[in-house]
């Protein structure tokens, strides 16, 4: 059984109603400045966020920045792109890490 | 596998309009209901809708296209015989005389392909009317007797406005069929070529862009910037405006949301994003829309349902009475959530901002 159920998404907007509305609405009106139009374009974030996404392995996040890239116009190869993106920093991350281990490595070998 | 024939050739149910306003109810296929479009215009005082003074004069000369398009709401193709005869396109012409309609917009099928579409731009740029061409740019390549159309448009000063979906060939052609791309883009090449959509010159030319899926458009302007970049850096290919549509879920893209499993999602998605400033915007009410056979409609996608002007005494071009139609109250269903969500779609894109 999954706990990712897609219709949830659409209640997202109302955990304040659950509790600590204050940091919701603050949460909330940050968010939404985050995603207009500024020094990057709303296609070129929402391109970051859907990267993002993958990396933090949200499936609500991945579904909704899908639509979002689409709506934007931005095309397939793009939207791949990203994800690519997403992955050699992933995969970087942690074989850049090899280098903490052959440093140990070298301190323990002869 | 593409179909290659309207959905009225295909004896697909959903041809049939009654089946259409039927599931866009709730009544037939799905068991979705969603809010009546007529109870969100009541809420803002805006029911019963009335036209804010004819100011476009559409006419749809006819369903016969040399495409097949997966999203067409007039289910337009080769198969479709349905042409407006030399008689109604007179009798449109003498309306047009006698009124102060500024605006003819000539849409289809492929209007190019009446057999007096030649005949009767000329007559209308006699009149001094402003004419928009809404060309699905192929057919100026289809067929040698087509390459003139560049040459003509500009002759008698016609505004065209074509359908590019994207600017991909991938993307164009899962919605318009194969090979549709590479044609459309040899065509707005002859069309840059004689001064359309070049800045600076008379000569317009405006793209269409409708999402190719169950989504809405994104910000107008935003689309435009990335469309006009890309067509240049690509084709070195211009054009002045970019129109975001909605796609309107009726006839052939109601089909494809019921087939794809989108249908409820879609119009949540309409219904959720319904705003209240682009429905006292919507093109309906400076617009009559004129079918093959000469009866009237609120915009052309009632035209498409069948769902006449409610103005029982001025049903047809030969009763068109403008100060009855300019008081007409205006056919509203479901699938006119369409033209409201988010930043509104028309004709002409966006309807607010």
């Amino acid at each position: 059984m999954s706990y990712f159920k897609p219709e949830d998404l659409k209640k997202f907007g109302d955990i304040g109603k659950f509790g600590a509305k204050d940091l919701a609405d603050k949460f909330f009106a940050y968010y939404g400045e985050v995603f207009k139009e500024g020094a990057l374009t709303q296609r070129e974030k929402s391109l970051i966020a859907l990267a993002v996404a993958h990396t933090v392995q949200c499936p609500y996040c991945i579904d909704a920045y899908t639509q979002d890239c689409l709506q934007k116009g931005s095309d397939e190869d793009q939207m791949m792109e990203a994800v690519h993106v997403a992955a050699a920093i992933k995969s970087g991350a942690t074989l850049v890490n090899s280098v903490q281990m052959i440093n140990k490595a070298d301190e323990l070998m002869m | 596998m593409k179909a290659t024939k309207s959905m009225q050739a295909q004896g697909n149910r959903l041809a049939n309009t009654m089946i259409q306003l039927n599931v866009l109810n709730g009544k037939d296929m799905v068991d979705a209901k969603f809010p009546l479009f007529t109870d969100k215009l009541k809420e803002i005082n805006l029911f019963p809708l009335k036209p804010s003074g004819i100011e476009i004069f559409q006419i749809n000369m006819g369903k016969m296209c040399n495409q097949v398009c997966a999203h067409c709401h007039v289910d337009a193709g080769p198969d479709r015989k349905e042409i407006m005869t030399k008689q109604t396109l007179e009798r449109c012409l003498e309306i047009l005389k006698n009124t102060d309609i500024k605006t003819v917009d000539l849409t289809g099928g492929a209007p190019e392909m009446n057999p007096h579409f030649f005949w009767f731009v000329e007559e209308l740029s006699k009149l001094g009317k402003h004419i928009i061409d809404r060309c699905n740019l192929t057919i100026i390549v289809a067929n040698k007797k087509y390459h003139r159309l560049p040459d003509f448009f500009k002759e008698h000063g016609v505004e065209v406005v074509s359908s590019l979906p994207y600017f991909s060939e991938k993307r164009t052609d899962s919605q318009r069929g194969e090979g549709v791309f590479e044609q459309s883009i040899r065509a707005l090449k002859m069309l840059n070529e004689v001064g359309y959509g070049i800045e600076g010159t008379e000569q317009k030319l405006n793209l269409v862009y409708n999402p190719s899926g169950a989504f809405l458009p994104g910000d107008q302007s935003s689309l435009e910037a990335e469309f006009k970049r890309q067509l240049k850096r690509k084709f070195d290919i211009q054009f002045n405006n970019l129109y975001a549509i909605t796609n309107i879920p009726i006839s052939r893209f109601l089909d494809y949301l019921l087939e794809s499993g989108n249908y409820e999602a879609y119009m949540e998605k309409l219904v959720t994003a319904y705003n209240p400033m682009a429905a006292r915007n919507v093109m309906c009410r400076n617009t009559i829309s004129i079918s093959w056979d000469g009866y009237l409609y609120d915009c052309d996608f009632n035209q498409m349902l069948d769902l006449k002007v409610s103005e029982r005494s001025s049903l047809h071009i030969n009763d068109f009475d403008i100060d009855k139609l300019n008081n007409r109250s205006i056919v509203l269903n479901q699938h006119c959530y369409g033209c409201t969500a988010g930043a509104g779609s028309s004709c002409g894109g966006e309807v607010t901002g």
